[in-house]
């Protein structure tokens, strides 16, 4: 019996060993992969990937965290709010999607952006939140985005975004499918001024998101296993009526593919980061390199 | 010609005049007052059904079979159109198509998605739901349009990008992120028409224009009202009130303030008269070319730009707090270290 089965909620004479250990219930989380129990103190110090290389999603405070210098991160634009415009209601009302969202992420919309630094070279930087409605990309995403690349533009520091998005917010309609050209627009403006731009795709970067800036990288780089797809596996398998193969449309596919520079584990993430800013960056002075 | 379930009456009143008038034909009987009288209920019925159309029923005029393509519209708009294929990269994509023309007192490249019309042509055009070569066709002959100083038209009429396997392995989702960010480069006027479906990521792949027209029921929209049904309602059975949420009527559309102008259809939908619409699009393409052409290479860019970067909805908080307060400066008071 692995110590799995401890926990397995529908099982209740486990339930009960669990009562009479009295072991809270948040001290291990399971790898969705290979489906081992890891004890998370484990897998903090692992920087939240599992032994079989499963990389957990992340918050952007345990991202900024793990991959810039301590204490270096300064937000900016944090009181950008998404506003219902549409009245859209699904299942729920968009309106009350997002007083939930905010509730349980803490954070305004699905990116957080500001500067941080990376062994002392400042960066412009985007991180967004899957937890927030899936990541998704409507006005305010886009506005962030497009306000990080302006900051970019602007400072001549170099730009990276991390990506974890399911797409554009359907409850935005329209606008939301506009912030694809908003964002993309805004990087072709970056491009003219010859600054930098590292896109790191996580799990999941699919639909509007990796169509518009996510693809847009001068370098393209992927964390292992990252879903990075157009459209989503269910869709295709739908279109197509046939069994997508394993691997289909993961990180190390679209390397393969031609479409990533590079797949890199987290605990690599901040040294090949460091380097390849260091080494692009036509504006980095003598001074920054020390 | 395919009649929509809702236009079923006007069909019906159709038949029964031509019944009356083959009767009057092959009879001496005079029938031309009841025949007037019909026509005229007919007329009526149309103006009634085609006033209240709802989002759901504009969908169908939007995708209606008859409606004119690009590849027509090219033809009727330039008697000289030659149209000119491939990505140089992989193959000639048939879902969208492009070429050179002239265009009235301009030398145009013509862009647009091309469904097909007959079975054969619609399987081998892929419904008008292109691959990655597709959007490269369409951004080389971009560049060759703004190498060469021509205006570019683009026709929007697709589903969307095609969810298929190969698409993926090809790089659907970088294709259209390419376009997206150089036609924001381009330095020549680009007008886009929506003339049938706007179909999301794949209708954007070659709409980031200067200016935006879309036919009066063409729809452009983030996600199909099916899709949409089935990912956030799970129940593809309510494709009509997504229709109607998603706010993706020519209307709508202008009303949020990203299509800039509505180019009205003959009664009953574009697919009634080619000639008409197309003389519509000329006219509307020749008004914003004649503007656009005034302004320099470096302005046009800049006002395609400034259209895109404008798009969004949200509220600043601290703004309202500004408000209340005129010595705190927004920018530092909306920083805060983590």
């Amino acid at each position: 019996m692995s110590i799995l089965d401890w926990f397995t909620k529908d099982d209740a004479r486990n339930s009960r060993y669990e009562e009479r250990l009295n072991i809270p219930g948040d001290l291990w989380a399971q790898c969705p992969q290979c489906k081992e129990a890891i004890y998370l103190k484990t897998l903090a110090s692992n920087f939240r990937v599992c032994d079989c290389h499963y990389h957990f999603r992340l918050s952007p405070e345990e991202r900024i965290q793990m991959i810039f210098d301590d204490g270096s991160f300064s937000e900016i634009d944090t009181t950008l709010e998404a506003v219902d415009f549409l009245k859209f209601a699904d299942t729920e009302p968009y309106s009350d999607r997002l007083k939930k969202a905010k509730k349980k992420t803490k954070h305004a919309d699905a990116i957080v952006i500001g500067m941080a630094t990376l062994h002392q070279l400042p960066v412009n930087i985007g991180v967004m939140d899957f937890g927030f409605m899936g990541g998704s990309m409507g006005s305010v995403v886009g506005e962030k985005i497009a306000r990080i690349i302006e900051h970019a533009i602007h400072n001549k520091f170099p730009l990276i975004i991390f990506t974890s998005s399911g797409g554009a917010r359907m409850q935005e309609g329209i606008m939301s499918l506009m912030q694809m050209a908003k964002t993309s627009a805004a990087l072709q403006q970056l491009s003219e001024v010859s600054v930098p731009y590292i896109s790191v795709l996580c799990d999941p970067t699919t639909g509007g998101t990796s169509a518009s800036f996510a693809m847009l990288g001068d370098v393209n780089i992927a964390e292992p296993g990252a879903l990075i797809s157009f459209a989503g596996p269910r869709v295709i398998e739908q279109t197509i009526r046939q069994k997508l193969p394993k691997g289909f449309q993961r990180s190390e596919f679209l390397l393969e593919k031609g479409m990533l520079d590079r797949v890199v584990h987290r605990r690599d993430m901040r040294n090949i980061l460091t380097t390849l800013i260091r080494l692009l960056n036509p504006h980095t002075t003598k001074k920054d390199v020390v | 010609m395919k009649a929509l379930d809702f236009e079923k009456p006007i069909y019906d009143l159709q038949e029964k005049i031509d019944e009356l008038r083959q009767l009057a034909a092959s009879t001496d009987m005079d029938l031309q007052s009841d025949i007037d009288a019909i026509e005229a209920r007919a007329d009526m019925l149309k103006a009634q059904i085609y006033a209240s159309l709802t989002p759901g029923q504009i969908i169908q005029i939007a995708r209606h079979p008859n409606r004119p393509n690009t590849l027509a519209l090219a033809n009727l708009l330039c008697s000289d159109f030659v149209e000119l294929k491939g990505d140089r990269c992989f193959r000639d994509d048939p879902s969208i198509v492009g070429g050179v023309g002239t265009l009235g007192q301009y030398r145009v490249m013509i862009i647009g998605h091309q469904k097909g019309s007959d079975t054969k042509e619609k399987i081998r055009r892929n419904f008008g739901m292109p691959h990655p070569e597709g959007y490269r066709k369409a951004l080389r002959l971009m560049k060759m349009a703004d190498k060469f100083g021509m205006p570019i038209v683009t026709f929007v009429d697709t589903p969307g990008a095609y969810p298929g396997k190969e698409a993926e392995e090809r790089g659907q989702a970088e294709a259209i992120a390419k376009n997206l960010k150089e036609m924001t480069g381009l330095c020549v006027p680009v007008v886009s028409v929506v003339i049938g479906e706007g179909g999301s990521g794949g209708a954007l792949g070659i709409a980031v224009s200067n200016r935006i027209l879309m036919l009066e029921y063409a729809v452009y929209s983030v996600i199909s009202p099916e899709g949409c049904a089935s990912i956030l309602f799970r129940d593809a059975s309510r494709a009509e009130y997504a229709a109607e949420k998603l706010k993706i009527t020519a209307q709508d559309v202008v009303d949020l303030g990203i299509a800039d102008r509505i180019l009205p259809e003959p009664l009953g939908g574009a697919h009634h008269d080619w000639q008409v619409v197309s003389e519509t699009i000329a006219a509307a393409l020749a008004d914003e070319l004649d503007r656009l052409s005034a302004l320099s290479r470096e302005a046009v860019k800049a006002d395609r730009y400034q259209k895109f970067r404008s798009f969004g909805r949200y509220k600043d908080t601290a703004i309202q707090a500004v408000s209340a307060l005129p010595s705190a400066k927004s920018s530092k008071s909306s920083k805060k270290k983590l």
